[in-house]
């Protein structure tokens, strides 16, 4: 694919996303004149696009979208709820068609031109303008062109007035013209030589030139100004498109430093406008102000008073330029960079970091103080730099929130409920690799809460409730951790009937006591739903435990809250980075584990006395303790001396308990492969500046195996007195 | 009443324009119709063409008239280019084939 293609699909997909949230504001708000034009603009810009990369299935579609549009903001039809139901389908069918173009559409091709078919019929019932065209140069509806004898097809008008350096810099402005002919045809080119001063001042050295040209080309306007492009900067230029409006024509005479008159002869003489319209045109625009209203006009009321231009002519023209401006400026804030780029980034980095902890270890080693001050700066800089690049890698969560207001929208259609979704903590950074992955869990705990959490109004009125419930979606940062929280004020989970399930599907023996967590937890069994009626959006019974182990890939966690009545909360914990952590080195018979930091408390020397006990004393507080050497069976004997460091995720705490503590480090997560998959308590593993592999712990499994000990002894008293 | 003729060999390019200037000037001084022999220029650039337009304002501000008798090819071919042959108002010849 070639790369002009591969920045089209791109574009056109965020204008898509651009184009369904501003039909979805329009929903709220009908009479939104901005939003109106924003829709028009995001669906003329996919159409323009397509027909540059000679896409005809998404232009044509897009043209008809284009002409219903542009009767709805022409106030010939009105916004209804249906006009905007199907104007979202014609998003999701050009996405599908753009898909198409990308090659991965996931419909067939016969399906997507049924697909087509259907919306083209329904879009026709808004009016005419509803034909597919074939020509991809066809001309483009609501903006009507002055008939212009004298302007031929294809004439772009190009006004140039050349810095008085070009000539010393060594560029002669003959060669930029002559290369313009490489493009297209000049067709009229006038010099003018205006600007030279009188004979005591003219410097013969310096460039006085300008020219008005006229340029018959099929090129567009980007492949005329890349032509300018090294005198850009010195040069006041100024390109109009082919059939440009009067006003254009006028705005330009306006901005150059020739004398008005002038210029206006010229125009008339490379036939960009006619004697008459420029008289009418200039001539109104100095005549002094003899109407009532205080305020200059501008040239375009002029001209729309006299009924030379047509108002919408003049809409689109501001509304155009607002809308190159805004590109501009967008494009010097933002590059896009390949993401293997970036990877390739964070990998060296990730590599600089081990040679760094190489370097430091050598340094102590040595004993030498100088080295070891040099290397600490290294050290320094390195993690600078190990932050800045993964901060590359991060975006918004925003967006993937706001990809749900369509999902509520439309699943609150289906079920006949109305749900309100409020939207916290969007501008929370994460790791991109993980936003595109948890995209699906995420949707399905949306329509989770949608379909089995939130009541039908009617339900909830009976039971008191506002008839409109609220589904928030809430993001922060939580020590190395970020935390999305899916909530809703619906019935909540009904304990009763999960546990039932449970012990119907034989998860659970029936006389087991379990906590309100534990119960909580079964929804994430393979094979439960507690849904009476199998929707055709969740209640299937798969999903959660879909849902956990996507999430358990990434490292994180899940967790559920619910209040009978009152509504359900599910707390997803994520990593903020998959790739770099800082940890904390602990050496358990002579092996090297490391901690992440973040999930460090504080560490402690074990007394003896707690030796034998799988559990300790915090100043009063009795944890968890966990033994490396233990559950990993390490050989070895005991050293006098341990020590605990205290741990604690997702406000669980425990301690685990290790040989020696050997202090901070920067740790690059390599994974481990895939017949490790199964190891509990370990999450990956990274290489020391020793060029010694050790194991990173997984602090969340860890705490769940010394919580199960404790169960399992609590379950079987008689051994723990034994 | 004096006709001066004076012919130019010299490139009317960026390189030799600043002396060139002073020049024209003292020949438009000189005379009331001044005519530019520009045969035997061999090379011209947008800063000569500028160059030949300001002596022919100059000439004009001081009511003398300047004319570009005969034009070299890469003379012709500027003025041609730049669309100013109206302006000079100088008959160009037609070059054979």
């Amino acid at each position: 694919m070639d790369e002009l293609k591969q920045v089209f699909l791109q574009e056109s997909f965020e204008q898509l996303d651009a184009l369904e949230s501003l039909l979805l504001e329009l929903e709220n708000r009908p009479d939104d004149e901005t939003t109106l034009n924003g829709i028009f603009r995001a669906a003329h810009t996919i159409k323009g696009a397509a027909g540059m990369v000679e896409c005809a299935a998404v232009e044509s579609f897009a043209h008809v979208v284009e002409n219903v549009l542009d009767r709805l903001r022409n106030h010939e039809i009105a916004v209804s709820t249906q006009l905007a139901a199907l104007m979202l389908q014609c998003t999701d069918h050009l996405r599908v068609l753009v898909a198409n173009e990308a090659g991965v559409a996931q419909m067939e091709g016969e399906e997507i031109e049924a697909q087509g078919a259907r919306l083209l019929m329904q879009l026709g019932e808004y009016g005419p303008g509803g034909q597919v065209f074939a020509s991809p140069k066809a001309v483009e509806s609501g903006v009507e062109r002055i008939p212009s004898s004298s302007s031929a097809q294809n004439c772009w008008h190009i006004s140039v007035r050349f810095g008085p350096e070009v000539l010393r810099q060594g560029m002669d402005p003959e060669n930029f013209l002559r290369f313009l002919e490489t493009l297209g045809d000049i067709r009229h080119l006038e010099t003018l030589a205006d600007a030279m001063p009188a004979a005591a001042e003219m410097d013969p050295e310096l460039c006085y030139l300008g020219f008005e040209i006229t340029l018959e080309s099929s090129a567009d306007k980007q492949a005329i100004e890349d032509i300018f492009a090294f005198v850009r900067d010195e040069c006041q230029l100024a390109i109009l498109p082919p059939n440009s409006k009067v006003a254009d024509y006028l705005d330009l005479i306006r901005n150059l430093p020739e004398d008005s008159l002038r210029l206006g002869e010229i125009l008339v003489r490379v036939g960009a406008l006619t004697a008459d319209e420029l008289a009418e045109g200039l001539r109104a625009q100095s005549a002094p102000v003899d109407e009532p209203e205080p305020e200059a006009r501008q040239i375009g009321e002029i001209l729309v008073a006299q009924q030379v231009v047509q108002p919408e002519l003049v809409v689109a023209a501001v509304a155009k330029q607002a809308q190159v401006s805004e590109k501009k400026a967008q494009d010097a804030k933002l590059i896009r960079v390949p993401a293997d780029k970036l990877d390739h980034l964070i990998n060296l980095v990730g590599e600089l970091v081990i040679a760094g902890a190489a370097t430091s270890l050598l340094a102590h080693t040595r004993r030498d103080g100088e080295l070891i001050e040099a290397s600490s700066l290294l050290t320094r800089l390195v993690e600078e730099i190990r932050d800045a690049s993964l901060q590359l890698r991060t975006v918004q969560i925003g967006e993937t929130f706001n990809r749900f207001h369509r999902l509520v929208r439309d699943a609150c259609k289906d079920l006949g409920k109305d749900v309100q979704l409020v939207i916290n903590g969007g501008e929370t950074e994460l790791d991109k690799s993980i936003v595109e992955k948890i995209g699906d869990p995420l949707m399905h705990l949306v329509r989770n809460s949608l379909d089995h959490g939130i009541e039908a109004p009617a339900v909830r009125e009976a039971a008191g409730k506002d008839p409109q419930g609220t589904l928030f979606l809430n993001a922060f940062h939580d020590a190395g951790n970020i935390v999305i929280e899916v909530s809703d004020d619906g019935a909540g989970l009904n304990r009763n009937k999960i546990l039932a399930k449970a012990i119907e599907r034989g998860l659970v023996d029936a006389e087991a006591h379990l906590s309100d967590r534990e119960v909580f937890d079964l929804i994430f069994a393979p094979g439960l739903s507690t849904a009476e009626q199998v929707t055709n959006l969740s209640g299937r019974g798969v999903g959660m435990d879909v849902v956990r182990r996507n999430l358990q890939a990434l490292r994180g966690t899940i967790n559920v809250d619910s209040q009978p009545g009152q509504g359900t909360r599910l707390t997803l914990r994520l990593p903020l980075t998959l790739a770099i952590i800082d940890g904390f080195l602990v050496v358990s018979g002579n092996r090297a584990y490391v901690i992440p930091l973040d999930a460090v408390v504080e560490c402690i020397e074990r007394p003896d006395s707690e030796h034998e006990r799988n559990y300790f004393n915090l100043r009063g507080q009795v944890l968890p303790a966990v033994c490396l050497r233990e559950i990993f069976s390490l050989p070895g004997e005991r050293p006098a001396r341990e020590s605990v460091v205290v741990v604690q995720y997702a406000g669980q705490r425990a301690g685990i308990v290790v040989d020696r503590l050997a202090g901070e480090l920067q740790a690059v997560i390599k994974p481990l492969g895939a017949i490790f998959r199964h190891l509990q308590g370990i999450g990956g593993s990274t290489i020391l500046g020793s060029g010694e592999v050790a194991l990173i712990l997984d602090i969340s499994a860890l705490i769940k195996i010394s919580g199960q000990a404790e169960q399992r002894l609590l379950a079987r008293p008689e051994q723990r007195s034994a | 009443m004096s006709a001066i003729r004076r012919a130019f060999t010299e490139d009317f390019t960026i390189y030799r324009v600043a002396e060139l200037k002073p020049v024209l000037l003292a020949v438009i001084q000189e005379g009331e119709h001044i005519e530019l022999d520009l045969s035997g220029v061999e090379h011209m650039d947008s800063a000569g063409c500028q160059l030949l337009i300001f002596a022919k304002r100059e000439a004009g501000a001081a009511g003398k008239t300047l004319a570009i008798v005969a034009h070299s090819r890469a003379v012709q071919s500027l003025i041609e280019f730049y669309n100013l042959a109206a302006w000079f108002g100088d008959p160009l010849v037609v070059p054979a084939a």
